[in-house]
């Protein structure tokens, strides 16, 4: 069974109607979180620094932080939303009865994990461009990366959220696996100048390293062929995760 | 397989690890009638029903809906049936009217045929004074309903309703059974499952009952109380010791009986004679007794052992 893009779009349609309702409040602390970090951070921690990589610390920060929103936006809704509507809501029950299969479930829910990523990491965007953090027009080319990064947080979360028993499982999703890359994931201080030898070709498993480096080339208008790896990195990775939740969605919901 | 079946299993058996829900079940359900799945908690119903519409693959057998294979076909067959589950599954935070936009839209449709059809349900179930409440609001029996009307969106021909009316108040269910009725008097084939022996007897014109994930058997009801019992039954309390005495008497044939506990079921063509019979027994100090019709209940009591209720 392939994907119908019209019942995926449907998906997408109830999760973005129930949004719609709350979005003014559900918007907000999109604009408040990077004002915090860029505040704390960026303009407090960065005034003890003169400079990171060749910039001032709050430039080298305000790529990565966009990177940041984009995971947690995807994750967010892949996480509890997901685990709410497949076990108190049922929602996915429902779908069933109709002639929607589970494969476009699992499209729909990703499309609009990616679309709260999107949310997450345009008002982040913006919230930069406020500061005088985008230098233009290479930083523009950081949007179109939000995405995949949201597309990879999708499938991660989604592959863990349906192998879970219970909803408590998801604070160690968060304090032992996107908190952890939140801090070593080029985000704060590139690696590759604190890391040696075999620990920089691990490092490279890290999955927010990716698009960090990504949209941080693209603030700069530095291309490079390392980039190549970095996008690779997104699209393989992601596949082959939602590979494997196509697989367990089914087994999820039907027997 | 005829053109008026619209459901038809053929020796369907569904294993859960070690646990066998559904035993090599057999079931035709002909076009126009309401066809009730009747059986205690646990008997295999809700499994059964979810094999019909393809969201549990059976371990062996072959399910035919509107005369195509349901685990080759999924998407064609269930965009034409409805299927309202056990639970009502709702969007609290939504109207109904907005519950039946989202749900409607998983049947793609679009507008204006959306709100012709919304409307449609809506004045069908009576949900008008209450279209735009949030259904956390909202009473059971009006959960219900929508629970209903969302499975009516895409006017379908084969309506599956899993214990439509349990745990709602009298009132309620005698609505909810009369739009059923409408429902089927409009052509639509409806396929219930009910642990109530009077849902099953005022609703369905055939009843499987089923027992075990086995069909014990299947007819309309009065063909099934004819066959296995009587028209007419008789319950009183008798000690086991005094049954040879007080009913061995050879001019009635008592051969129908059931006992629970202390009470005896007697069925009978005609009740008379064995209460006249009693009287004269108990002379003057005059037992309590039960006259009534037989129901579905005494027929699940006779082929089972057990009680719908009690259930296993």
């Amino acid at each position: 069974m392939s994907v119908s893009i019209p019942h995926a779009l449907s998906v997408w349609r109830r999760n973005a109607s129930m949004y719609r309702r709350t979005w003014k409040w559900n918007i907000l602390p999109n604009f408040f979180e990077p004002v915090l970090y860029l505040l704390s951070i960026g303009v407090g921690v960065g005034a003890y620094i003169t400079e990171m990589s060749g910039t001032s610390y709050s430039a080298f920060l305000a790529p990565a932080l966009v990177c940041v929103a984009a995971m947690n936006g995807a994750s967010f809704e892949v996480t509890y939303n997901i685990f709410v509507r497949l076990t108190f809501e049922k929602a996915y029950d429902a779908m069933l009865t109709t002639s929607i299969e589970p494969d476009d479930i699992l499209a729909g829910e990703v499309l609009w994990a990616v679309t709260r990523s999107c949310i997450y990491g345009a008002c982040f965007f913006i919230v930069l461009c406020l500061f005088g953090l985008t230098p233009l027009p290479f930083a523009l080319l950081a949007l179109p990366l939000i995405p995949f990064a949201g597309l990879l947080f999708a499938a991660i979360g989604i592959v863990f959220s349906l192998r879970i028993k219970g909803i408590d499982l998801f604070s160690f999703y968060y304090t032992l696996f996107l908190t952890p890359l939140f801090l070593f994931s080029d985000v704060f201080f590139p690696l590759k100048e604190r890391l040696s030898g075999p620990w920089l070709w691990v490092a490279e498993a890290l999955p927010l390293l990716h698009p960090v480096r990504l949209a941080r080339a693209a603030f700069r208008g530095e291309p490079s062929l390392l980039l190549l790896w970095d996008f690779g990195y997104l699209l393989v990775v992601s596949t082959l995760l939602l590979f494997w939740a196509r697989r367990a969605v089914r087994q999820r919901l039907t027997n | 397989m005829t053109a008026e079946t619209i459901v038809e299993a053929a020796c369907v058996s569904k294993r859960f690890g070690s646990r066998l829900a559904v035993d090599r079940l057999d079931l035709r359900i002909p076009s126009g009638v309401c066809f009730g799945l009747l059986g205690p908690n646990g008997a295999g119903k809700t499994t059964t029903l979810r094999m019909i519409y393809g969201v549990t693959r059976p371990s062996s057998g072959e399910i035919l809906v509107f005369g195509m294979d349901i685990a080759r076909n999924p998407r064609a067959v269930r965009s034409r049936l409805g299927v309202t589950l056990q639970q009502n599954v709702l969007i609290e935070a939504l109207s109904p009217e907005e519950n039946l936009r989202v749900f409607g839209r998983y049947h793609l449709l679009s507008e204006p045929e959306l709100s012709r059809r919304i409307g449609e349900v809506i004045d069908f179930l009576e949900l008008k004074s209450h279209a735009k409440v949030p259904v956390q609001k909202l009473s059971g029996g009006f959960q219900r309903r929508l629970a209903i009307a969302l499975s009516l969106m895409n006017r379908p021909e084969l309506l599956i309703l899993d214990e439509p009316t349990t745990g709602l108040d009298p009132a309620v269910r005698l609505a909810l059974w009369s739009r059923v009725r409408d429902l089927r008097a409009a052509g639509t084939t409806t396929l219930l499952t009910t642990h109530y022996m009077d849902e099953a007897q005022r609703l369905c014109d055939r009843v499987a009952i089923i027992s075990g994930g086995k069909v014990m058997d299947e007819g309309a009801p009065p063909e099934l109380i004819g066959k296995h019992l009587a028209p007419e039954t008789v319950e009183f309390d008798c000690a086991p010791e005094e049954e040879p005495n007080l009913l061995s008497e050879p001019g009635l044939s008592l051969r129908r009986r059931l006992r629970v506990g202390k009470r005896v079921m007697i069925y009978l063509e005609d009740a008379t004679p064995l209460i006249e019979h009693v009287r004269r027994h108990d002379r003057g100090d005059r037992r309590a007794l039960v006259v009534r019709p037989t129901n579905l209940e005494d027929v699940f009591l006779a082929l089972t052992g057990t009680s719908l209720e009690g259930g296993q």
